[in-house]
């Protein structure tokens, strides 16, 4: 086997798929954002050249597809040069998303663990919740989003709550699926080393079952985060628009705002990876604490 | 407050939490009698949700705009039979099985051109398991935008939310087998379509399934969500946001229930294929799903 090395095996495919589709997208902005040249130039009764629709396309108000650099514009333009508390402020609405989605993923990691250990733990629980659990899933709570949203106003909870429940809804799912796995991870030479120690089923619990679920914790809690993101901004679609990354989307939609809409996207998707990225972070400090090799 | 009915429901849900206790204790004489218990302790628990739900916005008379009892939804089904079902035609039919079918496919066939180019594989897999943390999902108003209101757009977003999961699980699952297994191939004189053929996909399923399975629910979520961005007067999720706007909250759980119902058919008929197709997996020959 050869030596794994950064820049050949990682830097440069990466960075070749990348530029590629960079160019790609420069491509297919010339081509969508065309016409509406070729429309305006003959409503205005003039001829236009290869060259000038090609410029014209960089730079449309609302394009079909804004090329990557207005969207990088537009990102730095909401982000650094408006105050933060603006609601023109492309980080006022990413806090908010940010704040429900963290809360939801609390919510879910900590009613996920919890499911887990009463599954692992007792027989009727395990046989009667686990197939509930994973039924639970095929239901597309998404579709329910704007359900739960609306009732939760009319019963006076609204704000913050209502979109954590979601992602909490989407989040505790895979925690669930990997805990149950991670806590039945340790062998039964294990268990049975435990028994001689005359070990209660707590102690086996917390010293045993618990270190030896970690990366199966993370794994999961990687999938949950990036999940409960999804929930919080599908969250803000219903209740009207008024703020977050998801509210940003919808009103983009409405008012043809190309340009935001992907503005948000990118800040939604740096978000994912920055969440992500933290939860990866934790996983490698933890580990290392509790001695695995690097 | 309804105290009866209240009461009536907490002590079915007692008894059936005890039966179900004592169910999973017994160990039958026939293997027919096993797996049957086997199959009620979930069912139970299922109808005792039910029951306690029932029990729980009659006994305190829940506003059914709140919160409508089990069997109110149930008639709203019943009556409501034609709506629901265009909506799942133009919804599940149309959007989600069309573009399920196109992104899945698409993802297995880019997975398998980029196979002999180990450089485009190491490029797109990190990108791959990137895109599949992303929130897909809000591409949704540009495919409104751009392939407009009816169910294409929908397709085109389902299409995208399936690509990224299949391309990772088919790459991985195609690195799955062996190098002693790939050897012997080569001692075969094998070419590299026998190979695939014989050797690397048969090792793949169970990866490709695995990504059948996410896709099935992802899908049934993309179509919906991209609804709510814009639909001709047809379609579930065109359905639960206007129904809830008209506060017709027993509706909304209709189509809903049918929702689940559909969602759960179409990752239940996977799965059941994956049996049969990856019946040599340990994970299913251990008899766990």
């Amino acid at each position: 086997m050869r030596e794994e090395s950064f820049l050949r095996d990682k830097l440069l495919p990466v960075g070749t798929v990348v530029a590629l589709l960079i160019v790609i997208w420069y491509v297919a902005a010339v081509f969508l954002n065309a016409p509406f040249e070729r429309d305006t130039a003959a409503r205005a009764g003039t001829e236009i050249g290869f060259s000038e629709i090609v410029h014209n396309t960089m730079a449309q108000e609302r394009p079909v597809l804004p090329a990557p650099h207005q969207v990088i514009a537009e990102i730095w333009d909401t982000t650094f040069n408006k105050p933060i508390t603006s609601k023109r402020s492309l980080v006022y609405h990413a806090w908010i998303t940010l704040s429900a989605t963290l809360l939801g993923f609390g919510i879910g990691a900590v009613l996920g663990i919890l499911l887990a250990i009463g599954i692992v733990h007792n027989r009727a629980m395990d046989r009667s919740l686990m197939p509930w659990v994973i039924a639970s899933q095929t239901i597309p709570i998404l579709a329910v989003a704007p359900m739960i949203i609306v009732v939760l106003n009319a019963i006076g909870i609204s704000g913050l709550l209502p979109k954590a429940l979601i992602s909490t809804y989407l989040s505790f799912f895979p925690v669930v699926v990997g805990m149950v796995k991670g806590l039945r991870s340790p062998e039964v030479i294990q268990l049975d080393l435990m028994h001689t120690y005359n070990a209660s089923k707590a102690q086996t619990f917390w010293k045993l079952r618990w270190p030896s679920s970690m990366p199966y914790l993370f794994t999961s809690l990687k999938v949950a985060v990036a999940i409960s993101l999804v929930g919080a901004i599908v969250g803000e679609l219903p209740t009207g628009a008024v703020a977050g990354l998801g509210a940003r989307l919808l009103a983009g939609s409405y008012y043809g705002q190309t340009v935001q809409i992907w503005s948000a996207l990118f800040m939604a998707a740096a978000l994912a990876a920055v969440l992500v990225m933290i939860v990866g972070f934790a996983h490698t400090a933890v580990l290392k604490r509790m001695g695995a090799k690097p | 407050m309804n105290l009866p009915i209240l009461m009536a429901a907490i002590v079915f849900w007692l008894a059936a939490w005890a039966f179900n206790e004592w169910l999973v204790r017994q160990r039958f004489e026939s293997d027919a009698a096993n797996s049957a218990a086997r199959f009620a302790v979930p069912l139970l628990f299922g109808i005792t949700l039910l029951v306690l739900w029932e029990g729980i916005v009659r006994g305190f008379s829940v506003p059914s705009v709140l919160l409508p009892a089990p069997s109110m939804i149930w008639q709203r089904l019943i009556s409501s039979v034609p709506t629901l079902m265009a909506d799942f035609r133009q919804t599940f039919l149309k959007a989600v099985l069309t573009g399920y079918a196109l992104g899945c496919g698409l993802g297995f066939v880019v997975a398998i051109l980029i196979d002999r180019s180990p450089f485009l594989q190491k490029g797109l897999l990190p990108l791959g398991n990137f895109v599949s943390a992303l929130p897909v999902i809000g591409v949704a108003p540009i495919m409104v935008m751009w392939f407009g209101f009816d169910w294409q757009s929908k397709v085109a977003v389902v299409v995208i939310m399936t690509f990224f999961p299949m391309l990772v699980n088919t790459i991985a699952g195609l690195a799955a087998s062996s190098h002693m297994e790939r050897d012997l191939m080569q001692t075969y004189a094998a070419s590299w379509w026998q190979t695939l053929i014989k050797l690397r996909l048969p090792a793949a399923w169970p990866f490709i399934f695995n990504a059948l399975k996410i896709n099935s629910t992802l899908a049934l979520i993309g179509a919906i969500v991209a609804e709510f961005f814009g639909t001709p007067i047809v379609g579930m999720g065109f359905r639960i946001s206007t129904e809830v706007g008209r506060m017709n909250v027993d509706m909304v759980w209709a189509e809903i229930a049918v929702a689940a119902v559909a969602g759960s058919a179409f990752y239940g008929v996977v799965a059941l294929i994956e049996r049969a197709v990856t019946f040599w997996h340990p994970s299913i020959r251990g008899g766990r799903a």
